[in-house]
């Protein structure tokens, strides 16, 4: 205890404790005979829970570790919260599908609990040594996760795929954090907001900036660094895309946000003109490169990436509506994207994965309660009102134009209109195409998680009140 | 110029230096040097006997699994070394922040071991 008192470290002890249950977990693992992986995904699904109540409740306020270097605010503990339950459901939905692919392994909630404490490190992270420390730890296991099937070439091929374009990545955004250590003398990001402020860097510092947004980019797969996401959600076995799509774009989207606005809050004209390009290029490549998909992985990735482009027009407004929007934006699009992945693994004939969108034909003649929630999700990507979807941009846009971006708003609508042609079309396959042959019957708790989804997307106009009261309060605890 | 960049200044000319000397070694090897190849000089050199085989031989997984195996309790030894020299420094709270991070190196390697990337049959 006395060693924690010398770091602060109250404030970091959650990750504390999950780090330390990700190790006895590892223990158990591999000193237990017998089947094990049952016992150590529920022993995971206890601990995400715990670590859960105690960032809710473990104080409140801003606390500060480690001498500034990391650092809990509401915007934090409100990412951390949604990081942990999309650990959580990506665990869930993985029970089944694993033991079915002969691919069940007590390694993966263990890897999955540790990219959970790298990815709550980003969020807090003040300080770029702190944030490369948490986005390597996430990195790290999310590689091997990739590969998790590794008798399949395919997921072997995306694991790889991923580490070699992720080590390029991190070393851009080194490169870029090298600079800004060099041209303004500090690590810390409030030392850096005050060297900025007091008139050091220029053009090395503004090179930096753009680097490490290059890293950060990949990161959330955001366009012109978005090559590996449909390859490697491909290949992946499902419930690892699901996780990839959730919780890692949540805490990376986390750590760009805190990372624009905490050191270079003064040079907002500077990163917003990268943002507003990051983000047309991404809205207009996911709607675009969507259309000609037939595989409903890879149309999911495409439309990963538009989804980021449209959080990222609230972050390019530069102001605290706009983070107010992308914190919305990110809690929906986790939701909606987990119940979407979740009715792909449903979809599965004699124990056997399909996964083209033809196999879609006729659900809901098959499958009435699978084919309504999917349809639901669809149409709430699409931003369909009343559902989730349609907040999600209404937030981000209005910012967008209340900081004077119309163009932006306006190429990002235009984006989304074309963007629904290809969540509608999955709609029309499923409820007028000749039906396809039925589908197994779903798990409970992959049901569980699909059902809950659709239903957030449903009721989220009769709940959004409280939840944009929260992310305002977030937003306004950056600033 | 700042004076932080200043202090890097030796290094950059420690880079400089070091580039120079080494092109100039190359580049003279390729200039200066007489060349002339025939097969016995290209083949693989092997003591007293014709080659076998080509040097780029297929290696056994194994001994890069022992390699990446040993890197991690390398890097572990170089972190020691500036630790013992500031030890008197950094205190207590520095000792304990060591002996925390072998213990987690050393889960690492009680799973390793249990799992027989140890072993090499």
């Amino acid at each position: 205890m006395w060693l924690l008192e010398q770091a602060d470290a109250a404030a970091v002890l959650p990750e504390i404790i999950l780090a330390v249950i990700a190790m006895v977990l590892l223990m158990v693992g591999v000193f237990r005979k017998g089947e094990t992986a049952n016992f150590v995904n529920l022993a995971s699904l206890f601990g995400l829970a715990v670590v859960a109540l105690l960032v809710i409740f473990g104080g409140s306020g801003r606390m500060t570790a480690f001498g500034g270097a990391f650092v809990v605010d509401t915007f934090a503990r409100v990412m951390k919260v949604l990081i942990l339950f999309g650990s959580a459901a990506a665990i869930t939905l993985s029970v089944h599908f694993m033991k079915e692919q002969k691919i069940e392994k007590f390694e993966y909630p263990i890897l999955i609990l540790l990219a959970t404490v790298g990815m709550m490190m980003m969020v807090s992270a003040n300080d770029l040594i702190s944030l490369y420390m948490g986005l390597e730890l996430q990195s790290l296991a999310l590689y091997v996760v990739a590969a998790i099937d590794r008798d399949n070439a395919r997921s072997s091929e995306a694991g790889l795929k991923y580490f070699v374009l992720g080590a390029l990545s991190s070393g851009m955004l080194l490169y870029g954090a090298s600079l800004i250590y060099g041209f303004t003398g500090a690590t810390g990001f409030p030392e850096i907001a005050a060297a900025t402020a007091a008139g050091a860097g220029g053009l090395g510092v503004l090179f930096g900036i753009v680097f490490v947004i290059a890293g950060l980019a990949f990161k959330v797969s955001a366009v012109p660094f978005h090559m590996w996401t449909p390859d490697v959600y491909e290949g992946s076995p499902t419930p690892v895309t699901a996780f990839f799509s959730a919780a890692p774009k949540v805490a990376a989207m986390a750590l760009l946000v805190r990372t624009v606005f905490a050191p270079f809050s003064g040079l907002v004209p500077d990163w917003q003109q990268i943002l507003v390009f990051v983000s047309i290029a991404s809205m207009v490549l996911g709607a675009f490169a969507a259309i000609g998909q037939t595989n409903i992985k890879r149309l999911l990735a495409y439309s990963s990436i538009g989804n980021m482009g449209y959080a990222l027009v609230g972050l390019a407004a530069g102001t605290q509506e706009g983070v107010r929007g992308v914190i919305i934006y990110m809690m929906i699009y986790m939701i909606m994207t987990l119940g979407s992945f979740a009715c792909v693994i449903a979809m599965a004939r004699k124990g056997r994965q399909v996964e083209e969108i033809s196999d879609l034909a006729g659900l809901a003649r098959t499958d009435k309660m699978l084919a309504f929630v999917l349809a639901m999700l669809m149409f709430s990507l699409a931003g369909i009102p009343p559902l989730a979807g349609f907040f999600a941009k209404y937030f981000v846009f209005l910012a967008a134009i209340q900081a004077n971006l119309v163009t932006l708003a306006v190429i990002g609508v235009v984006a989304s209109v074309v963007g629904a042609y290809y969540y509608l079309r999955i709609v029309k396959i499923m409820y007028f195409d000749e039906p396809a042959p039925g589908f197994d019957p779903m798990h409970g708790e992959v049901r569980l998680i699909a059902v809950l989804a659709g239903a957030f997307s449903l009721v989220f106009v009769l709940i959004a009140q409280p939840l944009v009261n929260l992310a305002g309060a977030a937003a306004a605890s950056l600033f | 110029m700042p004076e932080l960049l200043k202090e890097y200044l030796p290094v950059a000319i420690f880079m400089a230096v070091a580039a120079g000397i080494g092109l100039a070694l190359m580049a003279s090897a390729i200039i200066i040097a007489m060349r002339k190849p025939d097969p016995e000089k290209l083949s693989a050199y092997e003591c007293g006997f014709a080659p076998f085989d080509d040097a780029r031989m297929k290696f056994d997984i194994r001994f890069y699994l022992v390699s990446i195996l040993f890197i991690i309790f390398d890097l572990e030894v170089a972190f020691l070394f500036p630790w013992a020299i500031s030890l008197g420094d950094i205190g207590v709270y520095g000792f304990w922040s060591m002996i925390i991070f072998l213990a987690i190196l050393t889960i690492g390697f009680i799973y390793e071991w249990r799992k027989g990337a140890l072993e090499w049959d």
